[in-house]
């Protein structure tokens, strides 16, 4: 199997298995400009903030985003009249070792104005993001992979998730990292998580990840679990949970970290994204799949898996996501969406295990610069929103 | 022979790989290989018990327990919300066992 492929060295020793130049946007005022002038661009991705008045997480969000190991430059565009400054995304950026660059609308006369002017910044952006990073060999112990589910059915808990988990093993035995998130679909397995917690401090890190994920869901009367979930068979979140734990793998658990942070070291990680208590409560924490891809992307996986049983045709910027379905039915009948049929594991095509040794394959020709099916459709969903999660400052700084 | 899927050796639940009829006798397949008669109608994706479970005993799926039985459940019976409930979920004997949809909220 191809287990080595080039790759792009960051100043930060990562390694990107994609050189893109990143759009960002700091208002949905500007939204329309970014996307004009990412139109009919190759290998370039959009980014942005809806919000006027500013927010820390969303700012630590779009950074983490703006120096991803899988971007090479940067371009920051605003209105003119926000809180968030375009100016000082594109300044620590630079300070990355990316070239990046920044203007407001309103300084250059208007829609059309901007996006030549846009389009002009992208096209010299992105000669200088190739002349800029050099090419050097990685393999599995340069990469960062997160995994999510979404669309779920019957099959996510038996096949889907669970080949994931296998492949996560695999990952993490080759010396990468593996992130998996969504603790609100973890209640009911306290006991089963923090046992398999690595040292006594990740131990004391999934108590309280854990312990924080069950208080959000009895403020707000909501468990993770819907009337499409009961409908296909499951009964409590319990049952959900433990579906949706299985593409964790079986490794021990090194560590919780929070949005924007990339995990410390090889291993699996848990991935808090649930807002912290806060004077406006709590916020909502997944309000849909794709905000759930953009925690995982903000922590540096290079690429993203996610599993789907009824079949989700969402996608991302920034990494390629590759599509895993436990049903060979959803499959067959959305193939042009599914990068992976592990419902051959319930049809007794394949064992687990060979359908884990299948999906590593497909990861490396991904992480060689094969398109994955979502990528290659032109799939680039994104959602930042307003949150409250304390992490350790900046050492730039933004507005508190 | 329609199929069922026992993940765990511990679980005393199975998950139907089809939609399976009342009296129907069904492969038992992964942790332990077998058949059993199914004692109602049971669809795709839902459970059936393998042995018997009492009232207050523990649903066990992937080796751990998924819930509490609400009432005694026979083996081959179906389980499902309407004779298993969370520990955690307080709405969870609120739902419709056939639809999933919610009987405690009040429209008027």
């Amino acid at each position: 199997m191809n287990d080595r492929w080039q790759g792009y060295l960051r100043a930060d020793g990562r390694k990107g298995i994609r050189n893109l130049v990143l759009v960002v946007y700091t208002v949905e005022c500007a939204r329309h400009v970014a996307h004009e002038i990412a139109s009919g661009e190759d290998g370039v991705h959009v980014i942005g903030f809806p919000g006027c008045y500013d927010n820390d997480y969303a700012i630590r969000l779009m950074l983490a985003l703006a120096r991803h190991p899988n971007i090479g430059a940067v371009l920051a565009v605003g209105l003119g009249c926000e809180y968030t400054q375009p100016e000082r995304i594109a300044e620590i950026v630079r300070q990355s070792d990316r070239p990046a660059e920044w203007f407001y609308i309103q300084e250059h006369g208007g829609t059309r104005s901007s996006i030549a002017h846009g389009k002009a910044l992208v096209s010299r952006l992105r000669s200088l993001a190739r002349e800029r990073a050099p090419r050097v060999s990685m393999s599995w112990g340069d990469l960062t992979i997160g995994a999510e589910c979404g669309g779920s059915d019957a099959t996510s808990g038996l096949a889907g998730n669970p080949v994931v988990g296998a492949f996560f093993d695999r990952l993490v035995d080759a010396g990468g990292r593996a992130i998996f998130e969504e603790t609100v679909e973890m209640v009911g397995l306290r006991e089963v998580l923090v046992g398999r917690a690595a040292s006594p401090k990740s131990a004391r890190e999934v108590a309280a990840a854990y312990d924080k994920a069950v208080g959000y869901c009895q403020s707000v009367h909501q468990y993770s679990v819907s009337p499409g979930n009961f409908a296909g068979g499951l009964t409590t979140i319990e049952e959900k949970s433990m579906g949706a734990v299985a593409k964790s793998g079986q490794r021990p658990i090194q560590g919780v970290i929070r949005v924007s942070q990339p995990p410390p070291g090889p291993g699996l990680w848990l991935l808090d994204s649930v807002p912290d208590e806060h004077f406006m409560q709590f916020g909502y924490t997944n309000p849909n799949d794709t905000e759930g891809l953009m925690d995982l992307l903000s922590s540096g996986s290079q690429i993203l898996l996610f599993v789907t049983g009824r079949g989700s045709v969402i996608g991302c910027p920034i990494a390629p996501l590759i599509k895993v379905t436990g049903n060979s039915q959803t499959f067959l009948r959305m193939r042009e969406d599914m990068d992976f049929d592990a419902g051959r594991i319930l049809s007794g095509e394949v064992t687990l295990q060979q359908a884990a040794d299948e999906l590593m394959e497909l990861v490396a020709a991904v992480a060689s610069g094969e398109a994955s099916k979502p990528e290659a459709l032109g799939h680039r969903e994104y959602f930042i929103m307003y949150k409250h999660q304390e992490t350790p400052s900046l050492e730039a700084g933004c507005r508190a | 022979m329609k199929r069922c899927l026992q993940i765990h050796p511990g679980d005393n639940v199975a998950t139907l790989l089809e939609d399976a009829a009342a009296a129907e006798s069904i492969a038992v397949l992964g942790a332990r290989n077998g058949a059993m008669a199914l004692l109602e109608p049971i669809r795709l994706g839902h459970k059936v018990a393998l042995s018997g479970i009492p009232d207050g005993g523990a649903v066990v799926k992937y080796g751990v327990t998924i819930g509490l039985a609400t009432r005694a459940i026979r083996a081959g019976e179906w389980v499902h919300l309407h004779n298993t409930r969370s520990q955690v979920d307080v709405r969870s004997s609120e739902f419709d066992a056939e639809t999933g949809a919610a009987r405690d909220t009040v429209y008027e």
